[in-house]
C-alpha cells in the first residue's frame, strides 16, 4: 500500500513538473496576490507586519495548485480513457487517486518558495523561523492535509463533467475563512465552525506558529487529524459512488 | 414637361454610368447587410460555440461564482489592511471582473477557430473580416456587463455598498465604456492565439496582471512609477478611477478626462487587435500554416 502511494505520487509529481503551464502559472499566479497584499498592508494606515502576508500568500499557492487540479482530477482521467482501467485494478482507487491530489498540493511549495523568494528580494521581509523543527513538519502537514483535502473534493465532485469549474470557485473562499490573508477575528461569528473544519485553517496557523511564535504542535496535529477524517469521508463516498457507477454503467458517462 | 424623369435629359454615357452607381450602390448596401448579419448572427453563433463556459453550471462558477468571491476576498483583505474604504475594493473589483468576459471571452472567441479546427473554413469565406472580427466582441461586452453587475448587485446585497442612486446612470456609462475597452485588449490577445500556441496562459497572464497593474486594490498612483506608467497604457485603469470617483459623487462631466482616455485606450487596442488578426490571416495563408502548432 505504501508503495503504491509513493510511486503514485512519484509519476504524478513527474507528470505535473513536465507542464510548462502548471509550472510557470505555479510559480507566477500566488505572486500577484501576494504582490497585492504586500501593497495593501504597506499603504495602510497601521501597516501590518509583512510576515504575517508573506507566509499566508505562499501557503495560498498551496490550496491555488490544488483546488482546480483535484476538481479536474476524475475527469482528466475519464476524458484519457484510463478511468475505467484504474477503477477495475485490483488495488483500491483511494490509493490511486489520494497520491494524486497530493502530487498536485506537493507542486504548491513551488509557489510557496517562490512567494518567500518573492517577498524576501523585492519587498525585503526577512523569514525568521522561530522552531525551524516545527516549521519542517508544519509545510508537509499542511500539504498532505490539503491534498487529501483535494481527494475529498475530486471525490465529491465526481458526477460533475465540469468539476474543474467548481473547484476553481473553492480557491477565493477557503483562501478567505482560512485566514491566509485575513484573521479570522474579522469574519461573521457563523464563519468560523466552516474555517475550523478546514485544514488549510490549522495549517497556516501552524506554519506561522512555527515562524512568528505560537503553539504549532497542536495545530499540526488538528491539520493531519482533519486531512485523515477527509481521506475517510473521501473512501466512503469513492465506494458508493464507485458502486452507483457500476451498477448504472455510467463510470464513464457523466 | 416639367414631371420628365431627370434621367431622361441626361446623355447616353452618363445614364449608363448612372446605372452602375446604382448597381455598385445596391451591391454596396446588399454587402452591408451581410457584414450586419456576419456582424450580429455570426457573433453570436461563434459565442454559443466557442464560449466554453457557456454551460449554466459552468457560466455560475466561472463568470459569476469566482467574481463574487474575488470582490469578498479583496474586500476583506482591504478592511484588515485599513488601506481604503469598502467602497474602493467593491468598484474595482465589481469592474475588473468584467475582464472575465472581456478577455477570457475573446480569447476564446478568436484563438478557439484554431484549437476547433475551424478557422480555415471560416477564412475560407468572403465575409467581412471587420464583421467577423467585432461581431465576436459584442456578446462578450454584454457578458461582461452582467458580471460587473453581478459584482455590484451582490456587493449591495454582502457588503453594503450603497451608492447614490443618482450616481448609477454614470456608473453604468463608465463600466460599459470599461467593459468595451477591456474587450478590445482580449481581441489583441485572442488575435495573438492565431499564431501563438498557449494563448491561455497569456490570458490568465494579463488578466492577473490587470489586478496588481490597474489600480484594482491599490491606488495606481502609490505604485512604482514603472507599473504605474503601464497601467495608465492598458484599458481598465482609467474606467475604474472613473467609476469610484462617480460613485463618490462626481458627475459624468467631471470625470469626462478619464472615460475619454479610456474609450481612446480601448480603440487603439481594438485598431492593433484588427491590424494583427489581418496581418496573422495573411501570414498563415501565405506560409500555409494556419492551422498548424
Amino acid at each position: 500500500m505504501l508503495r503504491l502511494l509513493w510511486v503514485g505520487w512519484v509519476m504524478h509529481m513527474k507528470m505535473l513538473t513536465r507542464s510548462a503551464f502548471n509550472f510557470w502559472l505555479g510559480i507566477v499566479y500566488p505572486l500577484f496576490f501576494a504582490t497585492a497584499a504586500f501593497f495593501m498592508f504597506q499603504s495602510g494606515d497601521d501597516p501590518k507586519p509583512l510576515l504575517y502576508a508573506s507566509l499566508g500568500a505562499a501557503v495560498m499557492g498551496i490550496w491555488g495548485a490544488t483546488s482546480t487540479a483535484a476538481g479536474a482530477a476524475l475527469a482528466r482521467e475519464r476524458w484519457t480513457g484510463t478511468l475505467e482501467l484504474l477503477v477495475t485494478a485490483p488495488a483500491h482507487f483511494a490509493l490511486i487517486l489520494l497520491p494524486v491530489t497530493i502530487a498536485m498540493a506537493t507542486i504548491g511549495i513551488y509557489s510557496m518558495i517562490s512567494t518567500l523568494v518573492w517577498g524576501r528580494l523585492v519587498f525585503g521581509i526577512e523569514l525568521e523561523v522561530g522552531d525551524p523543527l516545527a516549521f519542517v513538519l508544519a509545510v508537509p502537514a499542511t500539504v498532505v492535509s490539503i491534498g487529501a483535502l483535494g481527494f475529498l473534493l475530486a471525490v465529491a465532485f465526481v458526477r460533475f463533467r465540469q468539476a474543474w469549474a467548481l473547484g476553481n470557485m473553492l480557491e477565493y473562499p477557503v483562501w478567505l475563512v482560512s485566514g491566509f490573508l485575513v484573521p479570522l477575528t474579522l469574519f461573521p461569528d457563523w464563519v468560523r465552525p466552516i474555517s475550523w473544519a478546514l485544514a488549510p485553517t490549522w495549517g497556516i496557523s501552524a506554519i506561522r506558529g512555527a515562524a512568528l511564535g505560537g503553539s504549532p504542535y497542536g495545530d499540526i496535529a488538528l491539520a493531519l487529524s482533519l486531512g485523515a477524517g477527509y481521506t475517510l469521508a473521501g473512501i466512503l463516498l469513492l465506494e458508493r459512488a464507485l458502486r452507483t457507477a457500476r451498477v448504472k454503467a455510467s463510470l464513464s458517462l457523466s | 414637361m416639367s414631371n420628365t424623369a431627370p434621367e431622361s435629359r441626361v446623355p447616353r454615357g452618363a445614364r449608363g454610368n448612372a446605372g452602375t452607381r446604382f448597381r455598385r450602390a445596391g451591391r454596396t448596401a446588399g454587402q452591408g447587410r451581410a457584414a450586419l448579419r456576419v456582424f450580429f448572427v455570426g457573433g453570436r453563433i461563434s459565442y454559443r460555440a466557442l464560449f466554453n463556459w457557456i454551460s449554466p453550471v459552468m457560466y455560475v462558477t466561472t463568470m459569476l461564482g469566482s467574481p463574487l468571491f474575488q470582490i469578498l476576498f479583496f474586500t476583506y483583505l482591504g478592511r484588515y489592511a485599513g488601506s481604503r474604504s469598502d467602497d474602493f475594493f467593491i468598484v474595482g473589483n465589481a469592474v475588473q471582473v468584467s475582464a472575465m468576459a472581456g478577455i477570457y471571452g475573446m480569447v476564446m472567441g478568436i484563438a478557439n477557430e484554431r484549437q476547433f479546427g475551424t478557422l480555415t473554413p471560416l477564412l475560407a469565406t468572403p465575409a467581412n473580416r471587420l464583421a467577423v472580427f467585432a461581431g465576436r466582441a459584442l456578446p462578450n461586452i454584454v457578458n461582461g456587463l452582467v458580471v460587473s453587475s453581478f459584482g455590484f448587485a451582490a456587493s449591495w446585497l454582502l457588503l453594503d455598498f450603497s451608492p447614490d442612486a443618482a450616481s448609477l446612470p454614470a456608473l453604468a456609462f463608465v463600466v460599459v465604456v470599461t467593459v468595451v475597452s477591456c474587450t478590445a485588449l482580449g481581441m489583441l490577445i485572442g488575435s495573438i492565439g492565431l499564431r501563438a500556441r498557449d494563448v491561455f496562459f497569456a490570458a490568465n497572464l494579463v488578466y492577473f496582471l490587470m489586478l496588481l497593474f490597474c489600480g484594482v486594490n491599490v491606488d495606481v498612483d502609490s505604485l512604482p512609477g514603472w507599473m504605474e506608467a503601464i497601467g495608465r497604457s492598458v484599458p481598465l485603469t482609467h474606467g475604474i478611477e472613473a467609476a469610484r470617483r462617480v460613485v463618490e459623487g462626481a458627475t459624468l462631466g467631471d470625470v469626462r478626462g478619464l472615460i475619454v482616455t479610456e474609450a481612446l485606450i480601448g480603440i487603439a487596442y481594438a485598431v492593433a487587435a484588427y491590424v494583427l488578426f489581418r496581418f496573422f490571416e495573411a501570414e498563415s495563408r501565405r506560409r500555409a500554416s494556419l492551422e498548424t502548432f
